[in-house]
């Protein structure tokens, strides 16, 4: 498999070289990457992580109205609690910090290490499990984090931006989280620069229905079907879980690798099911914002707004991935 | 056993573990996501380095030493949980070390793996290789047994621990998502826990 990189264990930390030439208003220092102005003293700030080959998610999400700051691990690979522990420590502007961390065992570890170790900073915790694919229940790690951290980050973000204490952002970000459901699938596996070959093997005319964000395998295997029955899977399985009603923030995310052209394709199927459920896309998003590495394949997350996250999302952001409004 | 043997264990883990990554990797591959045996080769290097860099004076010190290196360099879930595992079992290690006395660190350390994975056996985790060697262990040291039987005798049970995990399926970590079809494929987890066994059971004391 043939990869643009110089290293295969070089490959973070060139990338966060890049990120930070790309990117004034970022600072990049120790495998954390933090906005160039902080802290903002009286703002609540938000540190997010998790491991790389996510991109742009969580660093690309840095700045104004979003995070203050991300951590990102080796790829795959959680962050530790070090880097944790010096990003809290670097944005904290007096008001606290919140950890957005999703829901996989090495990164609710680390985090958990971390906000026993800091010192002096008031630290609140929301866990981002949005991934339907995965069944809650005792014989499970629980659901998976994916889609909806950009939802958290972003919606969160904005509040904090507007000056709201610790334990108010916190609540919306969990608030975002419940209202909020994903379902991925994928048309081929990725590869990790480290394995060099594909992490599983999917024969050409197969995907997987149920995928996480790590290359893992989903559920399920079925032949490859037209976009359209492959929409209606992902969104029966959002629709059974929270029903879809009212104004709807819908992502259509690729994973890495799948042409923009086809994601709008799956973007008309996911409006028209909304649709038939009463229900109205009222923002949307589509492009490649949570995804794993070089992966075919897309995700579907949906939230249930009402007024209050309606505004919070469309206040202004700046950063690498995300900018509207200022 | 002294500071000495202790450090021999470590460096014995390290080798194994380089010497497996590749295996390991493509267990993970399996069920998880393919990065469980280069983790662990970075993060026992760097066990390795930072011990030989601050040499410790004491078999309590090698463990923290070590605990503190996976906790803040490895990441993953591997990295806390093998960390937090050699933590407990530093802290409740009495000097001179004797056989009873390691078994019971020991068993500390596996407890703690329980506690913060809030895993038990059966889940298909490594908890399923290190709780047969604890009891193993503890089992070896009560009947009287040379210290090298029990430590063979506790490699052994962990390693049949971890081919016992091969039809389990997946409770905790990431092999949970994959439900029924996590049957079938040993544990990382718990294969790289056999090898830390096997890597006691060769120290050559």
């Amino acid at each position: 498999m043939k990869k643009l990189i110089n290293a295969a264990d070089s490959v973070v930390e060139d990338a966060l070289a890049g990120l930070a030439a790309a990117h004034p208003a970022l600072r990049v220092r120790n495998r954390v990457v933090h906005r160039a102005d902080a802290p903002r003293p009286g703002k609540v700030a938000l540190v997010s992580g998790g491991g790389s080959g996510h991109e742009p998610l969580h660093a690309g999400f840095v700045g104004h109205g979003m995070l203050d700051a991300a951590c990102p691990g080796e790829i795959f690979t959680s962050p530790v609690p070090d880097q944790i522990i010096d990003a809290t420590q670097a944005v904290d502007g007096g008001a606290g910090v919140l950890h957005i961390v999703k829901n996989y065992t090495g990164d609710v570890l680390n985090f958990e290490m971390a906000a026993e170790l800091v010192e002096d900073v008031e630290v609140a915790s929301v866990l981002v499990d949005d991934d339907v694919a995965v069944q809650d229940s005792l014989y499970t790690a629980g659901r998976r984090g994916t889609g909806a951290t950009l939802f958290v980050e972003k919606i969160a973000g904005a509040l904090a931006e507007e000056g709201a204490p610790l334990a108010e952002v916190a609540r919306v970000a969990r608030e975002v989280n419940e209202r909020s459901r994903s379902f991925g699938i994928a048309l081929t596996s990725c590869t990790t620069p480290a394995a060099g070959r594909p992490t599983f093997d999917l024969p050409p005319g197969e995907v997987e229905l149920g995928i996480g964000i790590h290359g893992e395998p989903g559920r399920t295997r079925v032949p490859l079907a037209p976009a359209r029955e492959l929409v209606a899977v992902a969104m029966a399985a959002i629709h059974g879980d929270l029903p879809l009603r009212d104004d709807l923030l819908v992502l259509v995310n690729g994973m890495g690798a799948t042409p923009l052209i086809e994601l709008y394709v799956v973007f008309a199927e996911v409006e028209a099911i909304v649709r038939g459920k009463g229900a109205r896309v009222a923002r949307s998003l589509v492009g490649n914002y949570v995804t794993s590495l070089d992966m075919q394949g897309f995700s579907v997350t949906v939230c249930r707004l009402d007024a209050t996250l309606t505004r919070l999302w469309d206040a202004p952001v700046e950063t690498p991935a995300l900018r509207w409004g200022r | 056993m002294d500071t000495d043997f202790f450090l021999a264990w470590f460096a014995g883990m390290a080798e194994l573990i380089r010497l497996r990554r590749d295996h390991l990797t493509e267990l993970d591959a399996a069920i998880g996501d393919a990065d469980h045996g280069t983790n662990l080769d970075r993060g026992f290097a760097e066990v390795r380095q930072a011990l030989a860099e601050w040499p410790p004076t004491s078999p309590e010190q090698v463990l923290l030493s070590a605990s503190n290196t996976l906790i803040r360099r490895v990441g993953g879930a591997s990295g806390p949980l093998y960390g937090t595992a050699f933590r407990q079992m530093g802290k409740a290690l009495d000097a001179p070390v004797t056989p009873a006395g390691f078994a019971a660190a020991f068993e500390a350390g596996v407890r703690a793996v329980a506690r913060l994975g809030k895993a038990a056996p059966g889940d298909k985790t490594m908890l399923d290789a290190l709780a047969p060697a604890s009891r193993a262990l503890t089992q070896a040291v009560q009947e009287g047994v040379e210290v090298r039987e029990a430590f063979e005798r506790a490699a052994r049970a962990a390693e049949e621990g971890a081919l016992a995990t091969i039809p389990l399926l997946a409770r905790k970590g990431r092999a949970s998502y994959l439900g029924e079809r996590s049957i079938g494929h040993e544990d990382p987890g718990a294969a790289s826990s056999a090898l830390i066994m096997a890597a006691l059971a060769s120290v050559e004391s």
